[in-house]
């Protein structure tokens, strides 16, 4: 069963020793069925990092449109514009939702949609101001790369003067959605018409640049190999290594229900591939301060256990989730934050509420 | 070395861990550290690599029960609307769905219904082997001590007259937490826990193998889990009848008790701990209808060596809100994605087939 024992205690012997890991590693990492030993050295390197500390936010997710050119295979979210379903929330509704917000202590505002024709830079611009007005405190952490490089197309101008206009309005931060897996082979099945890896890493390296701190994610568990994962998290590691702008590497569990990707026969993510894959990225992110278990995603029991597996971030309580959901998450919309806490202090972890750059709001739980 | 350090050196030495050790290391132990130890000692009691499943039916005949626990969501009082008693052509056809699904295996379980007498249990029995070839898993402990209260008869009397209507061997419900302050609390009119014990006892005698549960996470004390499984292990010691411990985690949707449940932590290690401390019970089984398919997949890494059953039908979770629905397909994934061969099982354990 434990075939790679022998090169196992060799990766954990780098793991002690501080030395960062290989691309075969990595390989070999996902290779074993070792959970506990794997989970020791992720858990080892967490507490290196971040000690027993385990971080949430208090924040609020809008997905302010489901209108989405992209289609891609991998989502149950977007819509054709004339689909049933379809939605575009206006500037006033957006403003109406984070100013209902904005007495529920939040820190962080999380918005995110499709890439809808109708909606130009100034709706963006727009709506950055008004929830800037309604929230002066709240970090807005918006946009992922791939609406960012479509606001660059519709307009003709470059990933930069984009996001400085962005910023200007507003944004603080970039979330890490639409990383998916970096490799063309994967992306031309799951996800064809979406920019590529090489397209996703500039928009964040430009955000860096201009002094944002952004997010980065892997969606895992359709068609991409072992191989694929291990060389999307080095390209990150590598992007990371020249500028440092990324916060916390957040891999996603794909839930194929009510996607495209669904008559594939694809079964979703196992236990185990879920903890290895945290405890892989802890390993081989060795410039990433945090790694995080989306509990939306993941389920709380899976979330909790994950702790000891390289996890220091569980996000948050997260109101109103449409995407994972659509996809068959079969979680709650929103976990109290006393239940959070209770959830982290369970498993022996200190909880500590943050805010997007993981700064403390409030300990001592 | 810790303390805990020592005890889980001395466990993995193969000597026995007392109470008070067995609570420090439910305590104090951690999650990694307890789950190494526990998986070591699976790997020695199941060293082929297989983890084993059942497939089998759970068929709850009525829901009417007398005993109201405040921990069930299953349970109607006789003149509910929605309260039934299963009729035997409803029986019959479930038990042919199970066969043609492959089950081996019965799990018949149901309330303390008022009006059922022994002779509709030895009626059910014997109707069933006239027509099928199948296990019979049925009456957990509760249920066979109320048809003792009812016919006047012994608990081993009640025993030996549906092991010869076709009664195989009984499943571990009902025990809950075997500590009487505890369920003094959840299940007031239930059995004490020398009765639950009494029955597995006399159940063994006659032969019978039984399994032992424990519902936990609700308002017992560490100690008082550790102890359930102390108790268990003396009752084995004694009789031997025991095939396999099967923790699970309250699950206080829709029941009277409410409040929260055991988390994915502690789940892992009060099985974790359960290994450890039960050296002479051979299996201990993963919960996925409570947990879910991911968790049940973890606790191979944690102690357990078997999947339980493929539960087409578990009428008295469901209730409970668990929406968990892992299908025979999932089951193999999960055993074979962990790195093990799954083995169809029966009742007693014996291989059917392996899955390659």
């Amino acid at each position: 069963m434990h075939n790679h024992k022998g090169e196992l205690e060799n990766i954990a012997a780098k793991v002690a020793a501080g030395e960062r890991l290989t691309r075969e590693d990595g390989v070999k990492l996902y290779q074993s069925n070792d959970l506990l030993a794997i989970g020791k050295m992720a858990d080892l390197v967490r507490k290196r990092k971040n000690g027993t500390n385990t971080f949430f936010i208090v924040n609020r997710h809008i997905n302010h449109t489901n209108v989405c050119i992209n289609r891609c295979k991998l989502c149950a979210f977007g819509r054709d514009a004339n689909a049933p379903g379809a939605y575009t929330m206006s500037l006033d509704e957006i403003e109406a939702k984070a100013r209902a917000s904005a007495n529920s202590g939040i820190s962080e505002i999380h918005i995110v949609g499709g890439l809808n024709p109708e909606l130009k830079l100034d709706y963006y611009v727009d709506m950055l101001q008004r929830v800037r007005r309604v929230l002066p405190g709240v970090v807005i952490q918006s946009f992922t790369a791939v609406e960012i490089d479509y606001l660059a197309q519709l307009h003709g101008m470059t990933h930069h003067a984009v996001l400085r206009a962005l910023q200007e309005a507003g944004l603080d931060s970039l979330p890490g959605g639409g990383a998916e897996i970096f490799a063309p082979r994967v992306r031309e099945i799951i996800c064809s018409k979406k920019i590529n890896g090489d397209k996703w890493l500039a928009v964040h390296r430009a955000a860096h640049e201009l002094g944002m701190r952004t997010n980065a994610t892997m969606l895992y568990g359709h068609v991409e190999t072992i191989e694929e994962r291990v060389d999307h998290l080095l390209r990150l590691r590598e992007l990371q290594d020249r500028t440092g702008g990324f916060l916390t590497f957040i891999p996603l569990a794909f839930h194929p229900k009510n996607t495209a990707l669904e008559p594939m026969g694809l079964a979703g993510t196992t236990g185990y591939d879920d903890l290895k894959t945290l405890a892989v990225a802890r390993l081989l992110l060795d410039n990433f301060d945090h790694i995080k278990a989306f509990w939306v995603m993941v389920g709380p029991k899976m979330a909790q256990v994950s702790l000891s597996f390289g996890v220091d971030d569980l996000d948050g309580t997260v109101v109103e989730e449409k995407i994972a959901h659509d996809a068959g998450a079969e979680t709650g919309q929103s976990m109290a934050k006393s239940e959070l806490v209770r959830m982290i202090k369970n498993a022996g972890f200190c909880p500590v509420q943050r805010d997007t750059l993981y700064n403390v709001v409030e300990e001592g739980f | 070395m810790n303390a805990v350090s020592v005890l889980l050196e001395k466990a993995l030495a193969g000597e026995r861990l007392s109470l008070e050790e067995g609570t420090v290391l439910l305590e104090e132990a951690e999650l990694l550290e307890l789950g190494r130890t526990a998986d070591q000692i699976r790997q020695r009691l199941h060293p082929r690599g297989r983890v084993t499943y059942i497939i089998d039916r759970n068929i709850n005949y009525t829901n009417v029960c007398t005993c109201q626990c405040r921990f069930c969501a299953f349970y109607r009082r006789p003149n509910d609307a929605d309260a039934y008693i299963l009729s035997k052509d409803a029986l019959f056809h479930k038990i042919e769905e199970t066969i043609s699904a492959g089950g081996t295996e019965l799990l018949i379980q149901g309330g303390l219904h008022p009006d059922l007498q022994l002779d509709f249990y030895i009626d059910m029995l014997q109707s069933i082997k006239k027509r099928f070839d199948i296990h019979i898993h049925s009456f957990s402990p509760p249920e066979i001590v109320h048809l003792a209260r009812q016919s006047g008869l012994s608990i081993s009397g009640v025993l030996s007259r549906l092991q010869e209507a076709g009664l195989d061997s009984l499943p571990g419900g009902g025990a809950e937490i075997l500590v009487d302050r505890v369920r003094k609390k959840i299940s007031p009119r239930k059995i004490g826990w020398r009765q639950w014990m009494e029955v597995m006892d006399r159940a063994h005698r006659l032969g019978m193998k039984t399994t032992a549960t424990m519902m936990f996470g609700h308002v017992e004390t560490t100690a008082e889990r550790v102890l359930h499984m102390v108790r268990v292990r003396e009752q084995q010691d004694a009789t031997g009848g025991f095939t396999a411990f099967i923790p699970w985690s309250f699950q206080p949707r829709n029941t009277d008790l409410g409040g929260s449940t055991a988390g994915g932590v502690e789940y892992l290690r009060t099985l974790a701990v359960a290994r450890i401390m039960l050296d002479n019970i051979p299996s201990i089984q993963a919960s996925w209808v409570t947990q879910g398919a991911k968790i049940a997949q973890v606790t191979l890494s944690f102690g357990a060596n078997d999947f339980g059953s493929t539960m087409l039908e578990e009428n008295v979770v469901r209730a409970a809100g668990v929406n968990y629905r892992v299908a025979l397909q999932e089951i193999h994934r999960c055993i074979k994605d962990a790195g093990f061969i799954p083995a169809q099982r029966r009742t007693d354990y014996t291989i059917i087939k392996e899955i390659h």
